[in-house]
C-alpha cells in the first residue's frame, strides 16, 4: 500500500469514527430527553391537572401562540336548519345527575361581586333578544356534527345586565348546580359574537341530556367547554377551575 | 484506489434525523388521537375491506384511553415537526440543493425506468446524479407530504381561526381524511425507503451519516468530478463520421 492509499484509509477511518461517534451520542442523548419527558411527573393537582408538567407549560406556551390569531371577526361556518341533525348526539352527562334537581326551580346566579349576586329566571332571559346558530359542533375526539341552537348571545347578556366591569376580568367560570361539571373560558372566546346562552334546540326547549334548561354553546370551543346546566357564572382574573382541563386536556382547547 | 467523495451536506443530515424521530412521535401521539374517533374504512360496495383501526391493534401498541395524553405530545412536537422541515427547505434553497431534488420533465418518464430496473425487469441502469428520477420524485413528495400534514393539521386544529385553511382542504372532514392519509402516506413511504437503503448498501446509508462516499477509481493523479449533467445530447444536424 502506497503512502497516499493509506492516508485516504485513514481519513475514512477518521471521519468515520468521528460522524458514527457524533450520530450515537445525539441519539442517546435524543432518547434520554425522550425518557425525561415520557416519566416525566404529573403536574400538582390546581386550577389544571393531570397532565406531565413539562407538556402542560408546552400546551400554554401554544395557547399564547395562537390566542394572537383570535378574533370576533372570525365566525365558526353555519349552515341551513336543513342540515342540521334531528338526533343530536350526548356525550357526557357528569354534572346532569339527578340529585333533587328540579328545572322548575332553577335560577341563574351570576356573581357579579364578593355581595353581588344576580339571580335570573328562565322568564328573563327569554325576554332578551333570541339569537340561533347552526353551525358544526366539534368534539376533541375527532367527531363532529351540524346542530342547531338557540338562545341568548353573551354579548347581548353582558350588555343587558351592564356586566361591562365584570368582562374587563381575564376569565370566566361556569359551573353547574351540584358544581360536578365547571368550565374556565378567557373572555375574548366568552365574548366572541357567536357564543350563546342556549335554552332551545331544534327550535324546542332543551331536554335534560342535552342541559336543559340553559346551557353553553361556544363554537370556537371544542365541546368540552360547552358547559350544560348552567348554575352559576363568575368572573375572575385567574384561570377558573375547568374539569377537563384537570383530566390533562389543554386548558384553552381553542378552535 | 480508493477516494472520498463528499455527498450530503450537514445540514441535511441533522435536518434527516430530527426527523425521524420527530415524524414517529407525531404518528404515535396521532394514533393516540385517532383511536377517540377511529371511524376511517376502505370500503367496496358496502364491503369493507380494511378497518383502520381493528381493535387488536390498539390494544397491542397501547393506543387506547390515551387522547389528553396524546394531544399534549402532538402539539407539542408539532413545532418540532415544523421548524425542522422549516430549516430544511431553507437549506435546500439557500445551498442550491432543490437543483438536485425536484424533479425535472425527464424524472417522470424516467422514474419508471428506475422502477423497472429495481424489480430487475430492465438490466440498463437509468441516469442518476444525486438522485435518480425516482428519488427526485419520492423525495420531493414527501416534503410537499410535510407540508400538507401541517397545512391539513392547522385546518382541523383551529377550524375557526384559520377557516379558510379549512376551506381550503375542503371542509373539517375532508381536513381530517386528509391528515390521516398522509400518515399513512409516511408509512409506505418508510417501508420502501428503508428497503432500498437496505438494497443500496454500507456506502450509501454512510453517506446520510458521515456526509461521504468512498469510490473506488482506477489510479489517475487527480479525481475529478464529473460535471452535474453528462453531456449525452448529440447534436441532429452534424454529420455522421
Amino acid at each position: 500500500m502506497n503512502q497516499k492509499n493509506s492516508t485516504v484509509e485513514q481519513k475514512i477511518k477518521r471521519r468515520n469514527f468521528i460522524s458514527f461517534g457524533t450520530f450515537a451520542l445525539l441519539s442517546a442523548a435524543a432518547f434520554g430527553g425522550w425518557k425525561w419527558l415520557y416519566k416525566s411527573e404529573n403536574e400538582e393537582m390546581g386550577i389544571t391537572a393531570r397532565a406531565r408538567l413539562p407538556l402542560r407549560k408546552a400546551m400554554n406556551k401554544t395557547e399564547v401562540f395562537f390566542r394572537n390569531f383570535f378574533s370576533d371577526n372570525n365566525l365558526v361556518k353555519t349552515y341551513p336548519k336543513s342540515r342540521a341533525a334531528k338526533n343530536v348526539r350526548v356525550n357526557s352527562r357528569i354534572g346532569l345527575e339527578t340529585d333533587g334537581f328540579n328545572p322548575e326551580e332553577w335560577e341563574l346566579s351570576v356573581v357579579k361581586g364578593d355581595k353581588d349576586m344576580l339571580k335570573l329566571k328562565m322568564a328573563d332571559l327569554k325576554a332578551l333578544p333570541k339569537t340561533e346558530i347552526i353551525f358544526d359542533f366539534k368534539c376533541v375526539e375527532g367527531w363532529d356534527q351540524i346542530q342547531h341552537w338557540a338562545g341568548v348571545r353573551f354579548i347581548d347578556f353582558v350588555s343587558h345586565y351592564h356586566l361591562e366591569n365584570q368582562t374587563k376580568m381575564q376569565y370566566i367560570g361556569m359551573k353547574t348546580p351540584n358544581s360536578k361539571y365547571y368550565v374556565g373560558l378567557d373572555m375574548p372566546s366568552a365574548m366572541h359574537p357567536q357564543t350563546i346562552l342556549a335554552y332551545e334546540m331544534n327550535g324546542e326547549p332543551l331536554t335534560l341530556d342535552h342541559g336543559a334548561p340553559l346551557r353553553l354553546i361556544i363554537p370556537v370551543k371544542y365541546g368540552i367547554k360547552n358547559l350544560k346546566r348552567i348554575g352559576t357564572i363568575s368572573f375572575s382574573d385567574k384561570r377558573p377551575g375547568d374539569y377537563w382541563a384537570r383530566h390533562g386536556y389543554d386548558y384553552y382547547s381553542g378552535l | 484506489m480508493k477516494v472520498i467523495k463528499e455527498k450530503h451536506a450537514f445540514a441535511m443530515r441533522l435536518t434527516h434525523w430530527v426527523n425521524f424521530p420527530v415524524l414517529a412521535i407525531m404518528i404515535w401521539s396521532g394514533l393516540l388521537i385517532y383511536w377517540a374517533s377511529g371511524v376511517y374504512t376502505i370500503s367496496i360496495f358496502g364491503y369493507t375491506l380494511i378497518k383502520f383501526f381493528p381493535p387488536k391493534f390498539y390494544e397491542f401498541f397501547n393506543l387506547r384511553r390515551r387522547l389528553a395524553e396524546g394531544m399534549a405530545f402532538h402539539f407539542l412536537f408539532m413545532w418540532f415537526f415544523a421548524v425542522n422541515g422549516f430549516l430544511y427547505i431553507l437549506y435546500t434553497i439557500i445551498s442550491g440543493a432543490w437543483r438536485e431534488l425536484v424533479p425535472k420533465k425527464s424524472s417522470f418518464k424516467e422514474a419508471w425506468l428506475v422502477v423497472l430496473h429495481d424489480l430487475h425487469i430492465r438490466k440498463t441502469t437509468p441516469p442518476q446524479n444525486k438522485y435518480n428520477a425516482a428519488q427526485r420524485i419520492a423525495y420531493t413528495s414527501i416534503i410537499i407530504m410535510g407540508f400538507g400534514s401541517l397545512f391539513t393539521g392547522l385546518a382541523i386544529y383551529k377550524p375557526a381561526q384559520f377557516y379558510w385553511i379549512t376551506w381550503l382542504c375542503g371542509g373539517y372532514h375532508f381536513a381530517r381524511i386528509l391528515h390521516f392519509a398522509l400518515t399513512m402516506g409516511y408509512l409506505l413511504f418508510f417501508v420502501v425507503h428503508v428497503v432500498q437503503v437496505i438494497l443500496a448498501g454500507w456506502n450509501n446509508f454512510r453517506s446520510v451519516i458521515a456526509g461521504f462516499e468512498v469510490l473506488e477509481v482506477s489510479a489517475v493523479p487527480e479525481f475529478q468530478q464529473l460535471p452535474e449533467e453528462p453531456h449525452l445530447k448529440v447534436d441532429p444536424n452534424e454529420p455522421e463520421k
